[in-house]
C-alpha cells in the first residue's frame, strides 16, 4: 500500500531539549494509523515537529514530496488538517469565526461538518472559550474537517472527555476516514481498538514497534511492554 | 467648576493624542510580543513630512490640514510597514532582538531627523479655528483639543469594527490568542504581522500630525516623548488590550493634567507613581489581554 506520509530520521527539539529521536514510520494512504505510547514519550511532539510548530531536522515526505522546508502555513495548505491536543480553540472567538478562520477552499464542507456536529449549528454566535470540552473539541474537529485534505493530524481527540461524547469524537473520526487517512495521537485503547488500522508505537523518543493495530493490542504481553498497560477487553479499563 | 471643566476636558483630549501612539503599540505587542520603541519615529516623521506638505499648501487652509493628516498617516504606514519587511522580519521569533532593532533605530532616526530639520523646535501653523477655543459650561477648550477627540474616537471605531467584522481582523484577534494555532490553520501569520505595523504606524503618523498642532510645532523629539507616555498607558491598560489603551489613556491623561493643575505640575511625577501602582496590584495591566 501506498504511504500519504513517509517520515525518516525525525528529529525534534524544544528549548534545545530533544523530544524526537530518529523517528522513521510511514502512513498508510488510507484508514486510521495510531500513535501509541505512554505519557511523555514525544507523540505529540513528532506531529508538532511533522507540521513544522516546533525545531526539527530530518526527512517528512507528503505524498512523495518533500515537506519538511515548509514553514507550518504551507505544510498545511498543501492539505493536512490539524486537530491539536487540548483543542486549541480560539476562545474569544465565535464558533463560527473559529470555523471561518479555517477555511481554505471555495466550498468548505459544511454539510459534512453540520450533520457530524448538530450542537454547533445553534452555537454559531456563541464564544468558542464559553463551550464545554467536548463541543470545544467538535470545533477544534470540524475546523480540520471543512476543508478536503490529504491527512489529518489528530492528537488526543478524546482526552478528557465523557465517555458519551469521546464515541460521538470517535464517529466524527469514524467517518471522516472514509475520505481521508488520519494519523491519530490517542491514549484510549478503546477507541484505538475500533478506530485504528495500524499503529506505531513511540518510546523515549523513538519507533520502537509498527504494525496492525489489532496485532499489537491484541498482544497483551506486547502491549504491556510496549505501553506499560494491561489491556483489558472493551468493558474494562480502556487505559 | 470652569476650571474643573477645562482641566477635564484637556485631559481627554491629550489622553486622546495618547491612544493615537498607544494603539498600533497595543497592536503590535498584543500580536507579535514585540515593545516597538521605534514607534515614536514613525510619530515624528508623520509630523515631519505633515508639515512639508502643509507648508507647501497653504497652512492655514482646512484642506492644506486633511493632506497633512493623509500624508502623516500614509507615511507612517509606509515606513512601519517597510520596517516590518527589512528589520523585524528577519528575526521572526526573536523578540529580544526585534525590540533591540527597534531601539537602534528609534535613535538613528532621531539622529537622521535632526541632520535634516535641526534640533530646534520649528513652529507651525494652523487653520484659524484650531487656534480658537470652544466655551463649554463656562471653560474655554482649545479647539485643537476637539480635532484630538474626534480623530482618536474615529480611529477606536474604525479598528472595533475592523477588528470584529473582518478576516484580517479575526487573524489578528485570533493570532492575539495563538499565533502558532493560526498559521497550523493555514495562514500565513506574517501577513497579520505586516497589516499591524502598518496600521499602527498610520494611526502614530496621523497621531504625528496632530501632536505637532497640541505643541505648536515639531521637533525630531515630538515621538519620544510621547513614546514613553504611550508606553506606561499601554502598560496600564494591559499589554495587548485595545480597550485597555483606550481607557488608560484617558485615565492617564487626565490624572496628569489634574496634578498638574492641582498639585503643582506633578502630572508626570503622578503618572509614574500610577504606573507602579498598577504593575504592583495588577501586573496584567486593567484588561490584560483581551482584543475588541
Amino acid at each position: 500500500m501506498s504511504a500519504i506520509l513517509e517520515v525518516e530520521g525525525l528529529h525534534a527539539s524544544i528549548n534545545g531539549q530533544q523530544v524526537v529521536e530518529d523517528v522513521s514510520f510511514a502512513v498508510p494512504a488510507t484508514g486510521i494509523t495510531a500513535v501509541l505510547g505512554r505519557n511523555g514519550v514525544g507523540k505529540t511532539s513528532t506531529i508538532r515537529a511533522i507540521l513544522g510548530l516546533i525545531d526539527r531536522a530530518g526527512e517528512v515526505r507528503l505524498a512523495g514530496e518533500r515537506i519538511d522546508g515548509l514553514r507550518t502555513h504551507r505544510i498545511v495548505r498543501k492539505g493536512v488538517g490539524y486537530v491539536p491536543e487540548d483543542r486549541e480553540v480560539f476562545g474569544s472567538l465565535t464558533v463560527e469565526e473559529n470555523l471561518q478562520l479555517a477555511v481554505r477552499q471555495r466550498q468548505p464542507r459544511r454539510d459534512l461538518v453540520d450533520s457530524l456536529f448538530p450542537d454547533l449549528v445553534q452555537r454559531r454566535r456563541q464564544m468558542a472559550g464559553t463551550l464545554s470540552g467536548g463541543q470545544q473539541q467538535m470545533v477544534s474537529l470540524a475546523r480540520a474537517l471543512l476543508n478536503d485534505n490529504r491527512l489529518l493530524l489528530v492528537d488526543e481527540p478524546t482526552k478528557g472527555l465523557a465517555p458519551l461524547i469521546v464515541d460521538q469524537v470517535a464517529d466524527a473520526l469514524e467517518e471522516a476516514s472514509t475520505t481521508v487517512p488520519i494519523l491519530l495521537v490517542e491514549q484510549n485503547l478503546d477507541v484505538v481498538r475500533r478506530l485504528a488500522t495500524d499503529a506505531i508505537v513511540i518510546s523515549d523518543g523513538r519507533v520502537v514497534h509498527t504494525g496492525r493495530a489489532a496485532d499489537i493490542l491484541g498482544d497483551e504481553a506486547l502491549t504491556h511492554r510496549l505501553l506499560g498497560v494491561g489491556v483489558a477487553p472493551a468493558a474494562g479499563g480502556a487505559r | 467648576m470652569s476650571t474643573l471643566v477645562l482641566v477635564l476636558l484637556t485631559g481627554v483630549g491629550l489622553g486622546a493624542l495618547y491612544f493615537l501612539v498607544a494603539s498600533g503599540l497595543s497592536l503590535i505587542y498584543g500580536l507579535m510580543h514585540v515593545l516597538n520603541f521605534a514607534h515614536g519615529a514613525f510619530l515624528t516623521l508623520g509630523a515631519f513630512m505633515g508639515f512639508e506638505v502643509a507648508r507647501r499648501l497653504d497652512s492655514t487652509s482646512w484642506w492644506a490640514f486633511a493632506v497633512s493628516i493623509l500624508v502623516g498617516g500614509l507615511v507612517g504606514a509606509g515606513v512601519a510597514a517597510l520596517t516590518e519587511l527589512a528589520l523585524i522580519r528577519p528575526l521572526y521569533e526573536r523578540h529580544i532582538e526585534q525590540v533591540l532593532v527597534t531601539v537602534g533605530l528609534a535613535f538613528a532616526a532621531v539622529a537622521l531627523f535632526e541632520g535634516i530639520w535641526g534640533s530646534d523646535p520649528i513652529y507651525i501653523q494652523a487653520p484659524a479655528w484650531m487656534r480658537e477655543t470652544t466655551g463649554v459650561l463656562g471653560a474655554q477648550v482649545p479647539n485643537t483639543y476637539w480635532v484630538l477627540m474626534a480623530a482618536a474616537t474615529a480611529l477606536l471605531i474604525s479598528l472595533v469594527v475592523f477588528l470584529r467584522y473582518t478576516r484580517f481582523g479575526t487573524i489578528i484577534r485570533a493570532g492575539v490568542e495563538n499565533r502558532a494555532m493560526v498559521t497550523a490553520l493555514g495562514i500565513d501569520v506574517r501577513t497579520a504581522f505586516l497589516l499591524v505595523f502598518a496600521i499602527g504606524g498610520s494611526a502614530a503618523g496621523v497621531g504625528g500630525v496632530l501632536a505637532a498642532h497640541y505643541t505648536g510645532y515639531v521637533s525630531a523629539h515630538l515621538g519620544s516623548t510621547l513614546l514613553i507616555f504611550a508606553f506606561i498607558v499601554t502598560v496600564i491598560g494591559g499589554l495587548g488590550s485595545l480597550p485597555g489603551a483606550a481607557i488608560a489613556s484617558v485615565l492617564v491623561a487626565v490624572l496628569q493634567q489634574f496634578a498638574n493643575y492641582y498639585l503643582g505640575g506633578t502630572g508626570d511625577i503622578i503618572v509614574v507613581v500610577a504606573l507602579a501602582g498598577v504593575l504592583l496590584v495588577r501586573p496584567s495591566g486593567l484588561l490584560g489581554r483581551r482584543f475588541a
